[in-house]
């Protein structure tokens, strides 16, 4: 540290205390109320829960490489995708990248000391918590067997597993979510600090708003239709079972209404994180900035408006689903839109190939066909043929793990030198890039061919002439689960053996980059001022350009 | 029969509509590939072109393109409703049965698909039909959701309790073609399926005579609706009766109590036998108690078939133990022109004879 403060001076010298070694005790953990330690426990508990949902979704793909159902019986293989299902989307996925990301780099970014409301951030943790360990406590004593979806009657009245411990377990985590959204809302309008216009605000905040948005308004539906359920299941009140006077149709409303705003909850901070990585590892500011944030909010408010399209052949009037399928399509523009501002923000630029950037490259390609996809879905002639089969598997995990956990992975090493104040290896990290990239698509590529042929989805057996294509996939999965395993070797790795990384590794501009690394407790020695336009590289923005060359010419 | 190559990419096509949605989908692959192939060029060739050839350079500053913006936003929407209007089109084609189709029922039970003919063939997990003929199939179930799907004949519903849901087809080619449960419903849920046999229309008829065929639905309807259920002690018809007037009533508009008109297809008929005080018609009184319970899905099914079948004209007191009011014609006219050659076997009235027994020798 020395040597390098003498060939830059105004490397400032490391305070002695960052969020990280202020206080070891279990308790100045458990109490905090720092947004980065909170952030720094989501990031624990969620990648545990991605570790046993990906352990399930490697059973899964192993009982699929035969056609019988012989690893294991089918009522195990129905527990099984479910649990799979219910772990990923609402304790990985949900809250990956806001908790995590959101939760570090949002006060620091628009330059604040924390979020507004620190208490309840740690409460949405511990919410979370609780409604984790009652999803995984009704796991252990026997699991769940009705899909994520819950679809009634079967949930309500024929399914004999524990689907109100699940259901509650899901209620109670979605005020997390709520908890959460609202806070982010309110930071961001009252946290600002001067010189932070909204439209100097990075991407990732405006996605981050765009998703609080959707939080507060779906959240609440989801918890109140399992309350219904719970009603139903417990009073026998007729709701959604006929033979009681309910209507299941009903359930799949409310059920999607939230659901479907979901997918936009799982795939908005997935966009904020790759517009952040295509500007800042091309050097160049964000083509179409007001088109970006404008579409995500555009994407937000549409995306509750389509909820039918997952509805086509439940028996829904066909006018209604005309207008879901029109709604639909109009939702797929302004992704379009933000797909053609990415790459027209490479063009001229300087553009690096780090590992962040090779996920934000892969992410393009797997969010381009996880979008086309969609609009297959979205076709309502053809979605009959399609819905309920391999294709639509295929489809949403082009853009759940195409998208999002793409995303989030290009989004962890982004700002992981900024988190730990650590290198981990660019090698393994580029290794590591690829092969979830071409497991990925190993994987899911040949499900849609296996759904046009018609495998339906969730069939623990299925017809021998389906067999090449599953063993595809199955093959496909075995490489992307080393490729996802090994970020945890090197990342851990780097926490020990890692080089320092210095306050700004990439030379980016963002108010993150111009804070200590590991950042010390209030985020900024010094409150910033800003005084430049989001995505300025130049060193009229005061990155220190010249130095950071001399030190990069040091270490050769 | 099935595709036979090592790695099938393309399920047998064999129904009037399996083309249109084959072309719709040939369509989205060329407009997907026609996006893909100009952003994934750029992304390598800007990627390459412009690499970073200096550390930390700070490329020229570059603004927005409002003109690029408004193309590129444009142009996906167009392509977006050609895809929409494509979709719709076929989708109408997929769920707009027509009048002169054949009509088969359809009940999924947790995990089995139980067939009835109008013709009294019962099936289980097997369906036949004949090719070139237009066949409509009713469908509900008995407990949980289930989808009914057939690959070949791209086309599938959700089959759900409590109401009546459609699909329609016409195969074109005779051979052995998958059936599936596509909405998950539990335990053995990949194995609630079967086989669609499409036949020769001489080969059908074969089919159908070889088969010990019970009850036709319009006769078990019957049955259940002059004795076992004793439904015409109060709809038979005459002008003093409690019940309301049944002949004809079939896709005709009814008045309700409080002024409402209420179109009496299936599921109207359907919920006045099993919840009969929602829906009161104008000018009777609210005294039907309900049969819920006391009907299976396959009597309701039937008792459907012979409301549907009752022309204007015709009097529903027809069986021998009717409580005959002032039936004189006993003779039905089933509107279908595929249910006469049953009507008159005479087995109908049979007393004690069990509507419940399959008598399915199909298998």
């Amino acid at each position: 540290m020395q040597t390098q403060d003498a060939i830059a001076p105004d490397y400032t010298e490391r305070p002695k205390l960052n969020y990280l070694n202020n206080g070891w005790t279990v308790k100045s953990w458990l109490l905090t109320k720092d947004h980065k330690r909170i952030a720094i426990m989501y990031l624990v508990t969620v990648s545990a829960f991605f570790l046993m949902g990906g352990i399930l979704a490697a059973s899964i793909r192993l009982e699929l490489l035969t056609p019988a159902s012989d690893l294991f019986e089918s009522g195990t293989y129905n527990k099984v995708f479910t649990e799979h299902g219910i772990l990923m989307i609402f304790f990985f996925l949900i809250p990956s990248i806001p908790a995590i990301l959101g939760n570090f780099f949002i006060p620091i970014m628009i330059g604040a000391k924390d979020l507004a409301l620190p208490r309840i951030n740690l409460i949405s943790l511990y919410i979370y918590w609780i409604g984790g360990a009652l999803v995984l406590w009704a796991l252990m004593q026997g699991g769940v067997d009705t899909g994520w979806t819950f679809y009634t009657p079967y949930s309500t009245t024929f399914s004999n597993t524990y689907v109100m411990a699940v259901g509650v377990g899901i209620f109670i985590n979605g005020f997390s979510s709520i908890l959460t959204g609202l806070n982010f809302i309110v930071t961001i309008h009252t946290m600002r600090a001067p010189g932070m216009t909204w439209f100097r605000l990075p991407l990732f905040v405006w996605a981050h708003y765009a998703v609080s948005l959707v939080m507060i308004l779906g959240t609440p539906v989801v918890a109140i239709t399992l309350l219904l359920v719970a009603i139903e299941r417990f009073a026998r009140v007729g709701i959604f079972d006929p033979s009681i006077g309910g209507d299941p149709i009903l359930f799949q409303h409310l059920f999607w209404f939230y659901s479907h705003p979901a997918v936009y909850i799982m795939i908005l901070p997935g966009m904020g994180v790759i517009s952040e990585l295509i500007s800042n590892f091309s050097r160049k500011k964000i083509f179409g900035y007001e088109f970006i944030a404008f579409s995500s909010i555009a994407i937000a408010v549409f995306g509750f408006l389509v909820w039918g399209h997952h509805m086509f052949v439940s028996g829904q009037s066909m006018y209604a689903g005309m207008v879901f399928s029109f709604l639909t399509m109009v939702v797929a523009v302004p992704s379009a839109i933000k797909m053609f501002n990415w790459t027209a923000t490479l063009y001229r630029g300087s553009v690096s190939y780090d590992t962040p950037m090779l996920y934000a490259i892969g992410f393009l390609g797997l969010f381009l066909i996880g979008g086309l996809t969609g609009l297959f879905l979205g076709a309502m002639g053809l979605t009959v043929h399609l819905t309920d089969t391999y294709f639509v598997v295929a489809h949403f995990h082009y853009v759940m793990v195409g998208g999002q956990v793409i995303a989030y992975l290009g989004g962890i090493h982004y700002w992981w030198p900024k988190m730990t104040g650590k290198m981990y290896s660019e090698f393994w990290g580029k290794i590591s890039a690829m092969l979830v990239f071409v497991g990925f698509n190993l994987t899911f590529f040949p499900q849609f061919i296996l759904g046009y042929q018609g495998m339906p989805r969730r069939y623990a057996s299925y017809p021998e002439e389906f067999q090449v294509l599953n063993i595809f996939s199955t093959a496909g999965a075995s490489v992307l689960g080393i490729g996802l395993l090994m970020p945890a070797v090197y990342l851990f790795h780097s926490l020990i053996y890692g080089k320092d990384a210095g306050d700004n590794p990439w030379m980016h501009p963002g108010l993150e980059w111009r804070t200590t690394s590991p950042p010390p407790t209030e985020n900024f020695e010094v409150m910033p001022v800003v005084t430049w336009e989001a995505y300025e590289f130049g060193e009229e923005s005061g990155l220190d350009i010249e130095g950071a060359r001399q030190r990069e010419a040091m270490k050769v | 029969m099935q595709d036979t190559s090592w790695v099938p990419l393309w399920p047998e096509q064999a129904s009037t509509f399996a083309w249109q949605v084959d072309v719709l989908y040939i369509y989205l692959i060329l407009i997907s590939i026609a996006f893909s192939i100009p952003i994934v060029v750029a992304v390598f060739v800007f990627a390459i072109k412009y690499r970073e050839t200096e550390k930390f350079a700070t490329p020229e500053e570059m603004h927005g393109s409002m003109v690029l913006e408004t193309v590129w936003s444009i142009i996906p929407f167009v392509v977006s409703m050609t895809i929409f209007l494509g979709g719709a089109i076929v989708y109408f084609n997929q769920f707009n049965p027509p009048d002169d189709a054949m009509e088969i029922y359809v009940v999924g039970k947790q995990w089995m698909w139980k067939i009835q003919h109008e013709t009294g063939q019962r099936e289980i997990n097997e369906l036949h039909v004949p090719v070139g003929r237009k066949i409509k199939l009713t469908m509900t179930t008995e407990d949980a959701l289930h989808d009914f799907f057939i690959p070949a004949f791209r086309t599938k519903a959700d089959v759900v309790p409590g109401r009546y849901t459609y699909i329609w087809f016409e195969p074109t080619k005779p051979g052995k073609y998958h059936l599936f449960c596509a909405e998950y419903c539990g335990l053995n849920h990949s194995g609630m399926g079967g086989w669609v046999y499409v036949m020769e229309q001489r080969d059908f008829d074969n089919w159908l005579s070889g088969n010990v065929s019970g009850q036709t639905p319009v006769e078990e309807g019957r049955d259940l609706f002059t004795n076992k259920l004793g439904c015409a002690s109060c709809h038979a018809g005459g002008p003093q009766q409690r019940g309301a007037k049944l002949e004809g009533v079939f896709n005709t508009d009814v008045k309700l109590v409080g002024g409402t008109t209420v179109k009496a297809d299936e599921q109207y008929i359907r919920n006045s036998i099993l919840n009969p005080t929602s829906q009161i018609v104008e000018g009777y009184q609210p005294i039907m108690p309900t049969f819920k319970g006391q009907v299976t899905e396959e009597q309701l099914n039937s008792l459907v078939a012979y409301i549907k079948s009752l022309t204007p004209g015709a009097s529903t007191a027809t069986s021998t133990s009717a409580p005959a009011t002032e039936a004189g014609t006993a003779n039905t006219a089933p509107a279908s022109t595929t249910a006469p050659r049953k009507t008159d076997r005479g087995k109908t009235a049979a007393p004690g004879s069990n509507p419940n027994t399959p008598n399915n020798g199909s298998r």
